[in-house]
């Protein structure tokens, strides 16, 4: 059944895969830098709009709060290709958007992804925060602390939630290949990224390029949890020392 | 304390024995259930690799009822990828039929000893598609090699689909007999089928080789605005050849269709009137010897 010979496959396109990461072939990098930086960028700004968001839904108790965390929740299981399709007719020439031009550009690819990230920013925000005593923010409020200085601290008490937010806003959005393959268009040098690469190169059998961009993207993502574990793990221990 | 924990291993052991016992019956049982379940114990899959042009002009959604029809104990299933896929799927044992178009390239396949031969099935053209103004002023030149060259004096846009696709491969040719190695901001790749690089083009406002086909299509469905610019050039020939693999799983029925699709029936019923009535003219003329 199994043809174990043929495993071979595997252990070539790995072989040419890591030859073709240290021989330098400046094709991968630059495919592994646009994927950073427009990741890197998309998840700032989803963090710029889903920390307040994720801050007012978990701190706030009324109707309305409920149905916008039910909202963020949905938003955290929000179909990339659906973001895709309608990131891509707002953007369309025929589009409302259309006279920007920014159908098939990095920009394009930066809005699907903040659409995509920006929820589970705010969801998982909204749960970190929640978490935390209502209490102790009563508290420092009688202090005299500030609206702004409340948040804050609350966000602090947090940050271990807010790790968590940063590394699954990043992780889905750098790994998603749907949205910016609609939006950006794989476009070589441009819009080309190591999901959007790594589709196109195992379409056409070139199994090593497609290995070496699949090393990298593994590597990255280890990277970014371990980042997360650190952070996580050096707040219980500051945790445990306040005990 | 220590009986009572080995009673309680034992116990676990034999739960998990029974528990696998069980689930390797079910999956025993479950076998010959889709024995019987099956209608037609002879009906095979053959699995046919083709480029994007013939499934998004809608050819197969004719050709392969037909063939189905006067082959009911045969299944075709369609891959539709960019000819040099489809070739390297050929190489790889994981198709039993092609319908391509790059002469040399299936030449080379036959020569290489994954075919016994190929044949001409049909034709259509190539046409260079771009924006109604025609920045370029391409229209009018009396080669494609011509408009290509003047494309590239100009730096006017021009998606290549970059995907080792039979289009890919004539546009690449087109670019080596102007004698233009294309390089530059203007020159884009997108690495994807006709038609996202059809939609591409459009939004982008370039040029691009594409089959008559896939732009009828798209242009009818109004999915783009892009104009024909250039065509009838005899560089924009556009041949489809038939290759049955040798030594695939399918290989017999993927004789029979290949067969089929140069019979008279499928040549001059199925393939010479696909279009007609949609487009007024038939979108690939038949050509088998």
């Amino acid at each position: 059944m199994i043809d174990f010979a043929k495993f071979s496959i595997f252990t070539d396109a790995i072989k040419g895969g890591f030859g073709l990461l240290s021989s330098g072939v400046i094709d991968v990098w630059t495919i592994v830098l646009t994927s950073l930086k427009v990741s890197s960028l998309a998840v700032s700004i989803a963090l710029l709009i889903g920390i307040p968001f994720g801050y007012y839904l978990g701190t706030r108790r009324s109707v309305s709060r409920t149905t916008a965390l039910v909202i963020a929740n949905a938003g955290m299981g929000l179909p990339p290709t659906v973001v895709g399709l309608f990131i891509s007719m707002l953007l369309s020439r025929r589009g409302p958007l259309g006279d920007l031009g920014l159908l098939y550009s990095q920009t394009a690819m930066v809005i699907a992804q903040i659409v995509i990230a920006a929820p589970i920013v705010a969801a998982i925000v909204a749960s970190g925060v929640s978490a935390v005593p209502a209490q102790l923010r009563l508290q420092v409020r009688s202090l005299g602390a500030s609206r702004i200085q409340e948040a804050v601290l609350t966000l602090k008490e947090s940050r271990m939630v807010l790790f968590a937010a940063v590394a699954a806003g990043f992780g889905s959005i750098i790994s998603e290949v749907g949205a910016v393959q609609m939006v950006g268009g794989n476009l070589e040098g441009e819009t080309r990224v190591m999901t959007t690469a790594i589709v196109q190169f195992t379409r056409m059998g070139n199994y090593p390029e497609a290995v070496a961009l699949a090393i990298v993207l593994l590597a990255i993502i280890i990277a970014v949890n371990v980042f997360v574990t650190l952070g996580q793990t050096s707040s219980d221990r500051h945790t445990k020392a306040i005990n | 304390m220590s009986l009572v924990k080995n009673r309680v291993k034992f116990l676990c052991a034999a739960l998990l024995v029974a528990l696998s016992v069980f689930v390797l019956s079910g999956c025993g049982a479950k076998a010959p259930q889709k024995v019987t379940k099956a209608p037609t114990p002879k009906q095979v899959n053959m699995v046919l690799a083709s480029t994007t042009s013939t499934q998004d002009s809608g050819l197969f959604d004719v050709l392969i009822p037909a063939f189905e029809k006067a082959n009911p104990t045969i299944k075709v299933q369609v891959v539709a990828i960019g000819t040099g896929e489809a070739i390297q799927k050929g190489r790889d044992g994981d198709a039993d039929c092609l319908l391509v178009h790059a002469k040399s390239d299936e030449e080379q396949f036959v020569k290489d000893g994954y075919a016994d031969s190929r044949a001409d099935v049909m034709y259509n053209q190539f046409v260079i598609v771009g924006p109604a103004n025609d920045p370029a002023k391409i229209a009018g030149s009396k080669t494609a090699a011509e408009a290509f060259k003047k494309i590239a004096d100009e730096k006017a846009k021009f998606v290549s689909r970059a995907d080792d696709s039979g289009t890919n491969k004539k546009e690449l040719k087109i670019w080596k007999a102007a004698g233009i190695t294309p390089s530059g901001s203007w020159y884009k790749k997108s690495g994807q089928g006709m038609g996202e690089t059809l939609k591409m083009v459009d939004e982008l406002g370039a040029y691009t080789l594409t089959d008559q086909a896939t732009y009828l299509v798209m242009e009818k469905e109004k999915a783009i605005e892009s104009k024909v610019l250039f065509a009838g050039a005899p560089d924009l020939f556009n041949q489809y050849g038939v290759l049955v693999v040798k030594g695939a799983k399918q290989e017999a029925a993927a004789q029979t269709f290949h067969d089929w699709i140069l019979s008279k029936e499928a040549q001059q019923t199925v393939i010479k009137n696909f279009g007609t009535a949609d487009f007024g003219s038939p979108l690939f003329t038949p050509n088998a010897k």
